[in-house]
């Protein structure tokens, strides 16, 4: 039996053309199951009994906090395996996912804001999960801005590698003080956690959706991360090969 | 001292002066930095002013009113603490690090997070204790119960050591950088989040009969595990600075 070399695609000169390879399959794969979703979510479910036409904002909001969440645990994953394995692909990774994350926490945030607008009559209320979602954009800006500041991209992977650990052990912290401060101070008059029986329907469009944005942060990430090596190994010689291949 | 011992690192010259080991380069790192903050006291009284000034701001923007100035005190207070904290992180590794001596620390064959702990220690005994000192005077200016301001000084008291803690390893992360002030600010205020919600929390419950014993406990709880982690973490972000 042949044995597999699992850490191939660890160095970034096998894994460039791989990342151009797959980023366009999830590239399509994100428009079509998005074009599905998002069919389901405005002319297949049915309009709400309770909160009307508005609710459908879900269907990108859901996915969306989802992806905000995850996207931070793996781009601490990331920066953890980049610091203790001295990868340069796992920090170039991290680095290449705290954009998407973020723009995934503002989403998640400004879709919310447009539902509680005509749900709760406000586009803000100091709920745990706004708090604790708003604190997490925080945190994606401190990675970015921290990365940004160092010039040594090295001291900077390594310098976000900490950071990101430090950040991800704080989170269920911060998310159990705020929840707390939440019960503390405001009558719960909102209740997120309390969710009515759905209709299978828009589960699936939910579903769907954030299968998309799967996909969708898959081929971004790939692509992003193909700069990011671009820019690092400008001067290797097999990158330079392959622009001259390329013509 | 003899001259041999001038040409060797300040890390051996400190724990030959107490004697060497881990423990004695602990003591000698703290007393040098306390040192150095008696020396230079104005940095250290900056800082409370600054607290003082934070805190006095509230009433000029919100109003005078007592009723309204009650409830909100402690929260203030807590704020303002935090920045304060904040303010004076600079002053942890700063001047250390532009004249060699925090790379001639990181040479010396004591383990780093211990050295980095009696950094942190010093800083703390430098601006955390007399940030919890002055906070029920500031705290009676909002016109907070006897009792309150008690609470108030015991949460000022357990959480700047969390402040102190975090700090470092923002501090330590951001040495060198341009705006690493500021970017000190975006890395440790979100982190330090809990210990607000917390330390002026306690007070809170304390003033609405509900007992402060529970935010105290998590407090002390949360500093805990602040003081176990973050040592090392301090370490790791200074040999990644001064690589």
């Amino acid at each position: 039996m042949a044995k597999i070399n699992w850490f191939k695609y660890a160095a970034p000169a096998t894994f460039y053309p791989l990342a151009g390879r797959l980023a366009p399959w999830f590239q399509a794969m994100a428009v079509l199951l998005g074009a599905v979703g998002l069919y389901i979510g405005f002319f297949v479910a049915p309009t709400d009994f309770q909160q009307g036409e508005a609710y459908r904002i879900i269907f990108i909001h859901v996915p969306a906090a989802w992806m905000s969440m995850f996207l931070y645990l793996l781009m601490a994953a990331y920066a953890g395996l980049g610091l203790v394995f001295n990868t340069r692909l796992s920090s170039m990774m991290a680095r290449a996912i705290a954009p998407t994350g973020a723009m995934f926490t503002f989403l998640a945030l400004w879709t919310g804001s447009m539902w509680g607008r005509p749900m709760w009559g406000t586009y803000w209320v100091w709920d745990a999960r706004l708090t604790s979602e708003l604190i997490l954009l925080f945190l994606y800006i401190g990675f970015i801005a921290l990365q940004a500041a160092i010039d040594d991209p090295r001291r900077g992977d390594r310098a976000g590698g900490v950071l990101a650990l430090v950040g991800a052990i704080n989170v269920p912290i911060i998310y159990f003080s705020v929840k707390w401060w939440n019960t503390l101070h405001q009558g719960s008059s909102i209740n997120l956690t309390r969710a009515p029986s759905m209709a299978s329907i828009m589960l699936w469009g939910m579903l769907v959706m954030a299968l998309s944005f799967w996909a969708y942060s898959i081929a971004v990430i790939l692509s992003r991360v193909q700069c990011v090596i671009a820019e690092r190994e400008q001067r290797a010689a097999w990158l330079q090969a392959l622009g001259a291949e390329q013509g | 001292m003899s001259a041999p011992l001038q040409a060797a690192a300040p890390g051996k010259v400190l724990a030959a002066q107490a004697g060497a080991g881990a423990g004695g380069m602990f003591l000698a790192m703290l007393r040098r930095d306390l040192l150095l903050v008696y020396r230079r006291r104005a940095d250290a009284i900056t800082v409370l002013v600054f607290f003082s000034i934070v805190v006095s701001l509230f009433p000029l923007g919100v109003g005078a009113d007592p009723a309204l100035l009650r409830p909100i005190g402690a929260g203030v207070v807590w704020v303002a603490a935090l920045l304060a904290s904040l303010l004076s992180l600079q002053r942890l590794f700063g001047a250390d690090y532009a004249d060699g001596t925090l790379e001639q620390i990181l040479l010396s064959p004591q383990p780093l997070a211990l050295t980095a702990l009696a950094k942190v220690l010093a800083h703390w005994i430098a601006t955390g204790i007399p940030l919890a000192l002055m906070s029920p005077l500031l705290g009676m200016q909002f016109g907070l119960a006897a009792d309150a301001l008690w609470i108030l000084t015991v949460s000022v008291l357990l959480g700047t050591p969390i402040l102190s803690l975090v700090g470092a390893v923002g501090a330590a992360l951001t040495l060198g950088l341009r705006g690493g002030n500021l970017l000190v600010a975006l890395l440790i205020l979100p982190l330090n989040i809990p210990v607000l919600i917390l330390g002026a929390g306690a007070v809170d419950a304390a003033q609405s009969g509900l007992g402060a014993q529970a935010h105290l406990s998590l407090l002390a709880a949360l500093l805990v595990a602040t003081l176990m982690g973050s040592p090392f973490a301090v370490a790791a972000a200074l040999r990644i600075s001064l690589d």
